[in-house]
């Protein structure tokens, strides 16, 4: 188990009802942690259309996490 | 220069900014806040953005526009917060000694923002309904 800290943002934000939650998680990807908060806050939003970041760095979800990591998960974007 | 701005973002300053004698001409892109999507009226538009992430992210937008356009200079300002009808969102400038690359930068420069920056954007309907754009999906639960 690790200890991730998450971070919602706009709309997950406000599914998940709160910006940040620090979660013990089995995880190896940050894949594994957008699905393991999905089920836990009932989100249907698949990954190809959000991004994450991990420790304020843009990362793919294929990108490993490790204990201690915060995990910035954002749903699709629209800047402009 | 990328920057997020919570208040009315000043053109004239960024104009002046981009002024080079080796350039021949300023290209300009000034998004506004439109009164209707997909058939909804729209009364106002707010901005969340992740700053940290927007400006790092943004800046790498310039850095590429620069590289694919070497002798140009661009700025971009986003904006964060409660928007009204009209008001100017984001403003991309590239002063570039010709007009091609200009046109171009300045293309590159707002299509990668829109795609790429953590900023999001929430409508605020006429009947005081809202929704995040792009984000019907998340709706679903």
């Amino acid at each position: 188990m690790k200890t991730i800290t998450v971070r919602y943002f706009a709309m997950f934000r406000e599914h998940a009802g709160l910006g940040e939650e620090t979660l013990q998680l089995d995880v190896a990807t940050a894949l594994d942690v957008f699905e393991q908060t999905r089920s836990r806050h009932a989100s249907t939003e698949p990954s190809g259309h959000c991004k994450v970041a991990i420790n304020d760095e843009m990362a793919e979800w294929t990108s490993s996490v490790n204990d201690g990591d915060t995990v910035l998960l954002f749903p699709p974007v629209a800047g402009g | 220069m990328f920057a997020i701005s919570d208040n009315d973002i000043s053109v004239d300053a960024l104009r002046e900014q981009l002024m080079d004698p080796g350039a021949g001409g300023l290209c300009v892109f000034e998004g506004w806040v439109r009164n209707e999507n997909e058939g909804r009226t729209v009364e106002r538009l707010e901005y969340e953005v992740y700053e940290p992430l927007a400006v790092s992210e943004g800046e790498k937008v310039i850095a590429e526009a620069r590289e694919q356009f070497p002798h140009l200079q661009a700025c971009c300002v986003h904006r964060s917060g409660l928007l009204e009808i009209g008001d100017c969102a984001v403003w991309v400038g590239v002063a570039a000694p010709h007009r091609d690359e200009a046109f171009k930068a300045c293309r590159y420069i707002i299509d990668q923002i829109k795609v790429r920056l953590p900023i999001w954007k929430k409508e605020h309907y006429l009947d005081g309904d809202t929704g995040w754009v792009n984000c019907e999906r998340c709706a679903n639960v």
